[in-house]
């Protein structure tokens, strides 16, 4: 068989990808005691709105999430089996694995995507976690090729990240509280959602808010819509006669 | 030529049994018992050589014999469970299942290879009520009987067993479990008076029903030493976990073990012990 025939070395026609679900920002923040993480509902295929209420962060075990951008159904199912190594880790072993050993599972399960990702069908998630040794917050990031890279205190990935990070380079402080990650989690969010079209920003009139995922010392926990709702509204009130959100 | 000498088939079995019988009872006694909120698992055993697993959700582990042998066991149950759970869901995974595919693991094993392992194996499920608890006890040829309420195996357990018999009814507290448990471990074969088994000697472990997901967490520290006491008023586990690090182990102990070691204790920062975290749940 010539080379070129093989599977790896086809290539799609020009112009034309397989339309599949796309999810698109998740942003990380770290403050003091913890790190937090935010992503938008809203999953696109091409120019239309596949989703609407989209989960984009999961928690992959007990003390550390993970958020995705990219296809949705490859990046779900990878999540699926991210989880499940954790949790057959820990079984066996008998003790919870490090961070730094969760990142690299992370980065070797990206890298085994890379067919897929030159092809069009890229996955690239965020993943952060507690950890008990320096009792902190810490963030990584990824490329396609299986790249992890530590990021401090904040980072943003999917098609609206870069106004995301830029929000955040003017929001963040060192030793931000909660609840003040929190705001600023959800206001970059809506400042990604502002400029890039595949970004959901609050939808007050269904209801949907960003989904946000918490690790402390206590572990990783889902904020609740309520909570999530009061923050949103509050941002969408300031921003009222101040698009910009300057201050 | 040499001719191998006629051994029929019984006395070949029967050899092997023997065999696996007397490896089995050399070992100490591990002891499951079910309690009003779930199952109990106890094992004297102070090395960190573990004779009790989690498996999955609501289903785990306990065995006696060579550790080597079972920890295969262990370890190709959860991939069992984990691959069942990944490629269908988290609820079509059965202790029944995992019960089916040890026995054929042990009856391969005791039919074909040379040596037969020498282990014994409980599989228990938590169901959502105490009608609903499944104990499957496993014996080294691969036999599988459906126990109710106790399981005792590993070491003599004649008079333990007995014992198990006579005091274990429905609705016991975890406290009371816990210590017919130990009552029953403690008792000497030859007839002698019992022996005292301390907390730090005891590896314990429950099922608890009313946890979300996850129900397995070992119970140690300050908190065993209560539940095994009579005078103590914790006959229960606490519905909140401890510290990172620690997953699955319940200590009853606020002060979390890592900041023991790392900064000096200052007096009067250390946190008050939260009530509602150890205290028995009342009325349900």
């Amino acid at each position: 068989m010539t080379p070129q025939l093989l599977p790896g070395g086809r290539t799609l026609p020009p112009g034309s990808s397989i339309d599949a679900p796309h999810g698109t920002t998740i942003v990380a923040v770290q403050f003091a005691g913890g790190v937090l993480m935010a992503g938008d509902r809203r999953a696109t295929m091409g120019n239309l709105i596949a989703n609407r209420d989209m989960e984009k962060v999961f928690a992959a075990d007990e003390y550390s999430v993970v958020g995705i951008a990219g296809t949705a159904g490859l990046a779900i199912e990878l999540v699926k089996l991210y989880q499940v190594e954790l949790e057959h880790y820990e079984k066996i072993e008998g003790t919870l694995m490090s961070v730094e050993g969760k990142a690299n599972r992370l980065a070797s399960m990206i890298r085994g995507n890379l067919a897929m990702a030159m092809q069009g069908l890229a996955v690239v998630p965020l993943f952060a976690g507690y950890d008990s040794r320096d009792r902190a917050g810490r963030i990584y990031s990824y490329d396609v090729t299986g790249g992890c890279y530590r990021e401090h205190d904040h980072h943003s990935v999917g098609s609206g990240s870069l106004f995301a990070r830029g929000a955040l380079k003017k929001l963040w402080r060192p030793d931000m509280d909660e609840a003040g990650a929190v705001r600023i989690a959800v206001e970059a969010l809506y400042d990604a959602a502002d400029d890039d079209s595949a970004t959901g920003g609050p939808d007050l009139g269904r209801r949907i808010w960003p989904t946000l995922a918490v690790v402390d010392v206590d572990g990783a926990r889902f904020l609740t819509d309520d909570v999530l709702g009061e923050v949103a509204l509050q941002i969408v009130a300031d921003r009222r006669d101040n698009p910009g959100g300057a201050r | 030529m040499s001719m191998p000498f006629y051994v029929s088939p019984e006395q070949l079995m029967k050899d092997k049994a023997d065999y696996a019988r007397k490896g089995i009872s050399r070992g100490r006694s591990v002891v499951v018992l079910a309690y009003d909120k779930g199952i109990a698992f106890v094992a004297e055993n102070p090395q960190s050589l573990r004779k009790i697993s989690e498996i999955y959700d609501r289903i785990a582990f306990a065995a006696v014999g060579m550790y080597y042998e079972f920890e295969n066991l262990r370890v190709a149950g959860i991939r069992y469970a984990d691959l069942r759970g990944y490629s269908y869901d988290r609820s079509d995974v059965s202790a029944r299942g995992l019960a089916n595919a040890y026995a054929q693991t042990l009856g391969t094993v005791f039919t074909q290879e040379p040596k037969p392992y020498e282990i014994e194996i409980v599989v228990a499920e938590v169901g959502q009520d105490e009608d609903h608890d499944q104990l499957y006890r496993l014996t080294y040829d691969g036999s599988v009987a459906d126990q109710h309420g106790f399981v005792v195996m590993g070491g003599t357990i004649a008079q333990s067993a007995e014992l198990l018999r006579e005091r274990w009814k429905k609705g016991l507290t975890l406290g009371g479990a816990l210590s017919l448990a130990v009552d029953a471990l403690a008792l000497d074969p030859a007839g002698g008076p019992a022996r005292t088994i301390l907390a730090d000697q005891l590896e314990v472990a429950v099922l608890d029903r009313q946890r979300p997901r996850r129900t397995f967490r070992r119970l140690g520290g300050q908190l065993l030493t209560d539940l095994l006491s009579s005078d103590s008023p914790v006959h229960d586990a606490p519905s909140t976990d401890g510290p990172p690090g620690h997953h699955g182990l319940l200590t009853g102990d606020d002060a979390r073990p890592t900041d023991a070691a790392r900064t000096p204790e200052t007096p009067g920062t250390e946190q008050p012990s939260d009530p509602e975290a150890r205290a028995d749940d009342e009325g349900s």
